[in-house]
This record gives structure tokens, sequence and C-alpha cells, in this order.
């Protein structure tokens, strides 16, 4: 409560606050697209291949103005992005390795220019080693400002492409089938996934960037079955591991952004993939154990019924012994019983008999019926 | 010896050892699995060094090349649960361990030499300082240790270089004669995670990535045979090295970039000029075999239409490029490219296939 | 006039023909099958139909003008396997994805387009599973739906790539019964069919192909043992002979 007080009285933090929400909000968006293409890691690459970009924007201009280094970035993002499929359409080479040079070269450049810019002894220089694992607090009004104008370009770019990009991640030919240049939509989804990068390097920086695009996206996918549902929460998660980060990494012990964002992310997807309905690993494995027992109750129900058949007394009591020898498990049959007795479908006649209850007969039918 | 020289010995050595488990990651499309590995061992290296309290531990590289033999087990037990895909996963387990170590560090091993820097460039420049005795001799320690693991790297690859070879390129093939894929898999990527760990030390952890790929890929534009890509692939990683190295030295700048960098500008030579595979001389035999498809295309042609009713329509030097849907000039061209070259005939306005267009044209077809 | 005129078709992947100088006319109003052995080059053939893949050279005709101009009265069901059927998405927004083309850059479906997606999937009986996840699908449900986005295109000519591959014996009558349908309404439906045995029973037209035409034409005239034997070679052996050698 208290931290909350101080976030909405404390300025600073709350220009950060907001701007790492703004970053975890797009990127999440954007991350569905790219976790349901499988292009999960086409985000790591470019928000590497950014690093040169924004050093090389740095050193032509002189200027830390962020629109500048996040054109400089998104340049360079884009430059990569052309190399991979360069490489992927005319040579052998997969899009793995593609991208696994992509990253590493465009990096190691990167790391070297930045050395030349200390070496250089420029102004504002510590403004740059941010990008490497970022740190929300650097972050002015003005850049947030600036977060937030990409940021509402990008959204309502994938509100008008909505039907377009659902088409592109799901059936491209079928698509291009119907008269939709699928290329163009797809360098469109593209350049807005570097907008999306390029936005969140300062505040989480450029190594770990890329889990923002892939981790609130694989932790949406497991709560819904719906695409615009999956996105919404998706971006959800984002801001609210670019809030908790910030925050974390303003208070601490000058922690990196990156890092702390990261980490809570992680622990979103595995929460997710662990108790999400439905999909989640516990879940299934409750639903499993819920089916297999409902199973025995059916089995046992219709074992009665069909003794029952040869007398002329539905209800007639059978005993325990023959029960257990038509059932195909062993033993749990008494357990199985007394799951049927408390729910009043059987009723025990003595200490080794059992007989089915009208509303048994009538369950035993139903689940019958639904057999055939 | 002195300093440069071991530096640059260093920096050989190094790339040797990743440029050859590398091979096997980009044949085996796993190449992004060495950044994942890269990043990750860091963890290793803290938490052994809170454990034992020393960075210069012989424990940690093992322990680093455990953490990164854990982080591939944890992306398939990831993969496993069908609710993500692969890339999804390596995307979320690495930069979670790789942000766990950058904390640890932070919070509990800040003021020892494993700040950011560090990890993101490596220490090359300074490694000449660490020195070791080894077998009566004063070498600097990275240079013993990025010995014995290169050393290490090329008797498994000699030892088990059959059992890669089919697993590599028939894993199917390699199950039918028992060798184990999840073994050979395994194996493998503690060979990527040991070498990682060596050489994260020298170049730091993303500039192993272009160290165990770039040579590879750049090989793998050479030659299809996997001897010759081991060899190619470690003479570009030698290249990129004294290239490295060199490019360092003029510009006194970080040579962990410099390799890095030098790993592209090779690829990228080999992408535009390597033969038969490059950019260049794919383009060239484009054009070059333009003239021969056009070629097979008009006495196919000319063979599907020969003797039927419509011959006359269709086989009309006139109307040929209607049917063909080229450009008039072009089809001109073609035609004169093929009489030339012996495989038409005019007469009359009809084009006629030779014997030797006649042949040309059945063996394109039988296939 | 012919639903379709492909003259001269040839197709080439780098320096590698997978099509060599295809000719092929459709008459309306038919069922035509393309059967022809593994990398015949079936599915390339509907997709340079489609514009999907550029052809090297050639000329597609449908309805005497090119594909662009009659795109909206053509139809196209996909391979099963080229979608991953984990997609967060319901069968009905599958289905709406048929009037995407009529619709346009940017529109969005209305509740007209919804209810012509619904009377779609109630002509392919799976109105019941309108709103679920198309993971929770059987590979029958899955080509149902994609055959009901097809019809909801409502479409003069379809292309279908292999519509009974892996369905079971229920669908695959279903959507024979829909594709029978189809003709009777005078529509042409040009499908990718791998069953040789089924040919004759469903089919009126068959194209067989490999690399190049071996033949087109009715079933009756063209789907013989001598026919076949020039598409598949000496695989053709397996087959049961009197079902191959036709009438």
């Amino acid at each position: 409560m208290e931290l909350l007080i101080e976030i909405f009285s404390d300025y600073t933090l709350r220009t950060v606050a907001l701007g790492t929400a703004v970053l975890g909000i797009v990127s999440g968006a954007l991350g569905t697209y790219a976790v349901l293409r499988r292009q999960s890691l086409l985000g790591d690459a470019m928000s590497h291949a950014a690093l040169p970009g924004v050093v090389l924007a740095f050193m032509l201009t002189g200027s830390r103005e962020p629109l500048v280094l996040i054109i400089g970035a998104g340049i360079a993002g884009i430059i990569g992005t052309l190399f991979m499929l360069v490489i992927t359409r005319f040579t052998r080479i997969h899009a793995d390795s593609a991208l696994g040079i992509i990253l590493s070269v465009f990096f190691g450049f990167g790391l070297i220019l930045l050395q030349v810019v200390e070496r250089l002894g420029l102004p504002n220089r510590a403004g740059l080693n941010v990008f490497l694992f970022g740190q929300a607090a650097t972050l002015l009004q003005r850049d947030v400002i600036i977060m937030l104008i990409i940021s509402v370009f990008v959204l309502a770019m994938v509100a008008l492409f909505w039907k377009e990009f659902k088409l592109l991640s799901f059936d491209r030919d079928f698509g291009s089938s119907l008269g939709f240049n699928m290329v163009w939509i797809d360098i469109i989804m593209i350049s807005l996934l570097v907008l999306a990068i390029v936005i969140g390097l300062q505040a989480v920086g450029v190594v770990l960037m890329s889990a923002m695009i892939v981790a609130p996206a694989a932790a949406a996918r497991q709560w819904t079955d719906n695409l615009a549902v999956m996105m919404i929460l998706s971006a959800i998660f984002g801001a609210i591991s670019g809030i908790t980060g910030a925050i974390i990494s303003s208070t601490g012990a000058g922690l990196s952004t990156g890092p702390v964002v990261v980490l809570v992310i992680s622990s979103i997807v595995l929460i997710s993939i662990l108790f999400a309905t439905k999909r989640g690993i516990v879940w299934s494995w409750y639903s499993r154990l819920r089916n297999q027992r409902i199973l025995r109750l059916e089995a046992i129900l219709n074992d009665m019924l069909k003794l029952a058949e040869q007398h002329e007394d539905p209800t007639h009591p059978h005993a325990l012994v023959v029960l257990e020898a038509m059932g195909h498990m062993q033993g749990g049959v008494r357990n199985t019983l007394n799951e049927l007795i408390n729910r009043g479908w059987v009723v025990q006649v003595d200490s080794t008999h059992y007989s089915l209850t009208p509303a048994g007969i009538e369950e035993a039918e139903t689940f019958l019926v639904s057999e055939d | 010896m002195s300093a440069s020289t071991e530096i640059l010995l260093i920096a050989i050595v190094t790339a040797t050892a990743c440029a050859l488990p590398g091979v096997f990651l980009v044949l085996r499309q796993m190449a992004m699995m060495s950044d994942a590995i890269s990043h990750t061992v860091l963890l290793g290296i803290v938490i052994g060094f809170l454990i034992f309290n020393d960075l210069d531990s012989p424990w940690l590289i093992p322990a680093a090349a455990l953490m990164g033999v854990i982080t591939v087990f944890l992306v398939e037990v990831f993969v496993n649960t069908r609710l993500v895909k692969e890339d999804a996963a390596i995307g979320i387990v690495f930069p979670a361990l790789f942000s766990i170590a950058v904390i640890l560090i932070s919070r509990y091993a800040s003021g020892v030499h494993l700040d950011s820097d560090a990890v993101l460039l490596g220490q090359l420049e300074f490694s000449f300082f660490d020195r070791t005795e080894f077998f009566g001799l004063n070498l600097a320690t990275s240079l013993v240790t990025m010995g014995v693991i290169l050393l290490v790297n090329l008797i498994l690859l000699l030892v088990f270089y059959k059992e890669l070879k089919i697993s590599t390129f028939d894993a199917g093939l390699a199950a039918a004669l028992g060798f184990s894929p999840v073994l050979i898999h395994y194996g493998l990527m503690m060979m990527v995670s040991i070498t990682a760990v060596g050489a994260f030390d020298a170049v730091g952890s993303i500039l192993v990535v272009a160290l165990m790929i770039a040579p590879a890929a750049t090989a793998w534009l050479f030659t299809d045979r996997l001897s010759q890509m081991l060899l190619f692939s470690t003479i570009a990683a030698v290249l990129s090295a004294v290239g490295g190295f060199g490019m360092a030295l003029f510009f006194d700048t970080n040579m962990g970039g410099s390799m890095a960098t030098m790993c592209g500008i090779i690829f990228i030579i080999a992408l535009l000029a390597a033969p038969n595979r490059g950019l260049i001389a794919v383009a060239l035999r484009r054009m070059r075999q333009r003239w021969e498809f056009s070629q097979t295309m008009l006495v196919i042609h000319l063979l599907n239409h020969e003797g039927t009713d419509r011959e006359a329509d269709e086989c009309r030097v006139d109307h040929l490029w209607e049917h063909l849907r080229w450009k008039p000039e072009f089809a001109e061209q073609v035609i004169r490219y093929a009489e030339d070259h012996g495989t038409v005939r005019r007469q009359r306005g009809i084009l006629n296939l030779t014997d030797e267009g006649r042949d040309i044209a059945e063996s394109a077809m039988v296939r | 006039m012919q639903a379709l005129e492909v003259t001269d078709l040839t197709v080439a992947y780098q320096d590698k023909p997978v099509l060599w100088d295809i000719d092929l006319d459709v008459p309306e109003g038919i069922l035509m099958a393309i059967v022809g052995p593994n990398g015949a080059g079936k599915t390339t053939l509907i997709k340079s139909i489609l514009g999907l893949i550029t052809p090297a050279a050639g000329n597609v005709l449908i309805y005497g003008k090119s594909y662009a101009a009659q795109r909206q009265i053509v139809g196209y069901v996909p391979q099963r396997g080229s979608v991953d059927w984990d997609f967060p998405t319901s069968v009905l927004d599958v289905v709406m994805m048929g009037r995407y083309g009529e619709l346009g850059w940017f529109k969005r479906p209305s509740a007209h387009d919804r209810n012509l997606a619904f009377e779609a999937l109630e002509k392919v009986g799976m109105q019941d599973f309108a709103q679920r996840q198309i993971s929770q699908l059987s590979g029958g449900q899955q080509q149902r739906t994609f055959l009901a986005r097809a019809l909801v295109q409502d479409a003069k000519l379809y292309f279908m790539d292999e519509p009974f591959q892996g369905v079971d014996a229920t669908t695959e009558r279903a959507i024979i019964e829909i594709l029978q349908n189809l003709r009777e309404q005078g529509k042409t439906v040009i499908a990718v069919h791998h069953d040789l045995q089924t040919v004759q029973e469903y089919f009126d037209w068959v194209t067989l192909l490999n690399v190049r035409r071996i033949a087109s034409g009715p079933v009756a005239d063209v789907f013989n043992t001598e026919n076949l034997r020039r598409a598949y070679g000496g695989r053709i052996a397996f087959l049961r002979e009197e079902k191959a050698a036709g009438d």
C-alpha cells in the first residue's frame, strides 16, 4: 500500500512505471503474433541487432534524444531482418543459423562502437550503456511521451490490420488466394515488431528485451483459446511485469531493470503453465484424475445394473466379491462404492452387500444411453 | 612468448574450439541453442563462485557446463508439456536463467570482475596476466584451459565421428543402428556447454554465438562433406581470430567484438563469393541457365504438340511467344539460341524439332 | 465456356522443373480429380493456378479471364496439414475467413457474414461446433471446417488440396455429397486426390499428372491402365488391377 502511494506521489517513479507499463503492453501485444508464428527468436535477434543502430545514431548526431536512438535502432533491426531473409531465401543455411549470426555479429559490432564512443569521451555516453541491460529509472517524461505516441500508433495498426494479421498468422496461402498481398502484410507486421522492441530498449535493454516479446504471449496462450483475449492478456502480463520490474529496480540496490522484469514475467509463465485452467499441467492432471474416478463410478453402476437385470428386482443386492470380480480393477471397489453411497446412487444392505437406489438406476441408464 | 603472441594464440585456439561443435549445431538446426547455453553458463559460474568463493576454482567449468546441459533439459521439459513451441521455450528459459545470474552478481558478487562488461565482452586482453604453470611452462591460464578444451573436442570428434555424422544426417538410421539419439544429443550439448564456458571467459557470452555459428555456416557455403566442413569451419575460425586480433590492435578496440565482427565479414564475403553457392555464383548460373532452360521449355512445348491437330497453331514461329508467355523479342532470341545449338529448325514459319532437340525434351521429362 | 483453361504452364523451383508445359481444359459443372504419384506437382499445379507460386511460363484463364480478375468466383481448400491447428481461434472464426476476400482490406465481418458462416457450417454438419476451439477437432472435423470456409466463399470454381486426407469414412461420404451438391448447382470442383480406388466412384473427370500432363478428360475415357502406368511408372503394381483397369 505504501508502495502504491509512493508510485502516485513520486514523480519519477510515476513516469517510470508509466513507461514500463506502455512497453509491456506493446511488446506483449506484438509478441502474440511472434509466438503464434514460431518466430519467438526473431525478437531476440532484432533486439541485439538494434545495438549498433543505437550507438551509430548517437555517434552521427551526438544526440541522446530517444527518438533519434529509436530510429537508429529501428533501421538496424530492419537491416538485420533483411539480412536474415536474404540468407534463408538464397542459401540453404537455416533460419536458426541466420538468426544466430545476425544476433552475435551485429551485437559484437555494436559493442565495439560503444567502446569507441567511450574512448572518444563524448558527452552523455553514460546514457548508452543503459541500452545493454536497461535502466528504467533513466526514463524521462519526454521519453515516455514518445513511447506512448509510438505505442498508440503500433496498437492502432494492429487494430486496423486485425483481420489481415490473423490471416497471415493462421493461413498465409489462403490469404494470398483471397487476393491479399501477404508479403506486404508480413513486412508491416515485422516493422511493428521492430518498433515494439526498440521502444523497450532503454528500459529493459537489448540483452533481455526478447523475453518481453516471448514470455507474456506464451503465458497468455495458456489461459485462452481466443486470439483477441490472448493479446489483451499478454499485454496485461507485459504491463504487470514492466511496472513491477521498474519499481523493484528503482527502489532496490541499483539493480538493472531488464533482469528484474524478466524474472517477474518468467514467474507468470511458470504459474500459467502449471495452473492455467484447461491447459495447465495441474489442471489437466486433476481433470484426468476426475475422469478416471467418474469412469470407475460408471463402471460399477453399469455392472450393478447388468447384475440386476438377471433378477426381477433392479434393487436386488449384490455381493461385494461379485462386484470385485466383475470390475477389472483390483481393490478400490469399496472406495468407489462409498462414493456412490455418498451420491445416493447405492445403498449398503449389509456388511458385504450393496444395491442400487432408484436414483442410481436412472443414472446408470443415462450412462448406457450416452454410451450408445 | 610475447603478450600479443600469446593473446593471438588464445584467440585462435578459442575460435577453433568453438567452430568444431558449431558445425553440428548448424547442421542440426540448433544454432540458437548456443545462444541459450552461452548465456546460462553464466549462472553456473555465479553459483559455482558463491559455493566455492573463488573465481579461479577449477570447479567453475564443470558447474557452468552442467548449467548448459540443464538449460537444454529445461527447454525440452517445456516443449514436452506441449504448451509452448520450441522457439518460445528457448526464448523463455535462457533469459530467465541469465537474469537470475545478473541479479545474483549485482547482489552478492559485485566487485568481482563478473560485471556486465565482462559478461558481454570477455577479458581476452587481460588474459595474459592470469598465469598458470603447465608442464613446466609458464602460460596464460586461458591458453591452457582453451587448449585442453580444444583437445577434448578434437578427441571426441575423432572417436565419435561416425556416430555424430549418422545421427546428424539420418537420425532414423542412427537409432536403427543402435546409437541412442538422446545420448548423442546430450553429449553434443555437453561439448557445446564446456566450450561455451571456456570461450565465455575470453570473448563473452553473445560473441561465443558468433564463433560457434558463423564459421560453421561459412563452411557450409563451400562444401557438403562433413569432414571438409569441419576443416573449412576451422579455417574460417582462425581467419576470424587473426583478423579480429588485427582489427582490435588497429582500432584499439575490444577483441571479442572485433572477432565477432570479423566472423561476420568473413561470412558475408563467403555469402557473396563462395563458388556454386555464393549469391554471385547463383546469379550468374541463373543467367546462364535461363537460356538453357528456355530452350528446354521450347523443345518440350514442341514435343508436346508434335503431330497433334493444334501443331500448326502452337508451333508457329510468330505465335510461339503467346503460348509460352514470353515477350516476342525474347522468344525470337530463344529460337535463335536453339537454332544455333541445332535443336530446332524453321520450316515455312513452323518450328520443328531436330533429333537432338527431341532427345533434350525427352530426357528433361523423364526424371 | 470452360471453367478453367491452362496453357503451357511451366513451373520451376530454382533450376529444377516441377511442372512442364501443362495444358488443361476443364468444362463447367464437373468434379475433377488430379491424381499422380508423390512429387508429381499436384499441389504445385493448384498453387500456380491460384498465383501462390509464380510460374516460369504459361497462361491461366478462369471463365475466360485472369485469376486476378476472377478471384471472387474461386474458392480454395488448402491441405489440412498446412496450418497450425493449435492456433487460438474458433471454428466459426476460421469459416468467417472465407468472407475476408469479399470484405477486402480493413473491413470487419458483420452479422451478415456471421450468418453466412453459420449456414456454411450447417451444410457440412458442424453447426454444433461453431464455438469449438479448432485444436479440439478431429481430422474429419478439421476438413469439414476448411470445406465450410470454402463454401462461404460462394465460388463457382473450387480448388481443393486433398479434401479426403485423414478423414473417417462418414466424413468422406459427407464431403463427397457436398461436392456432388456443388456440381448440381453448376459449380466446378477440382481436387487433388490420392485414392485411386475411388476416382471412378467420386469424380467425372480426371487429370493424370507426373510433372507433365499424362492425360485429362472424362474418367471413362482416360482413367485406364495404360495412362496410370505412364503416370505412376512401375509403382502401379501395388494397385488392384481390376480397379485400375477401368472400363
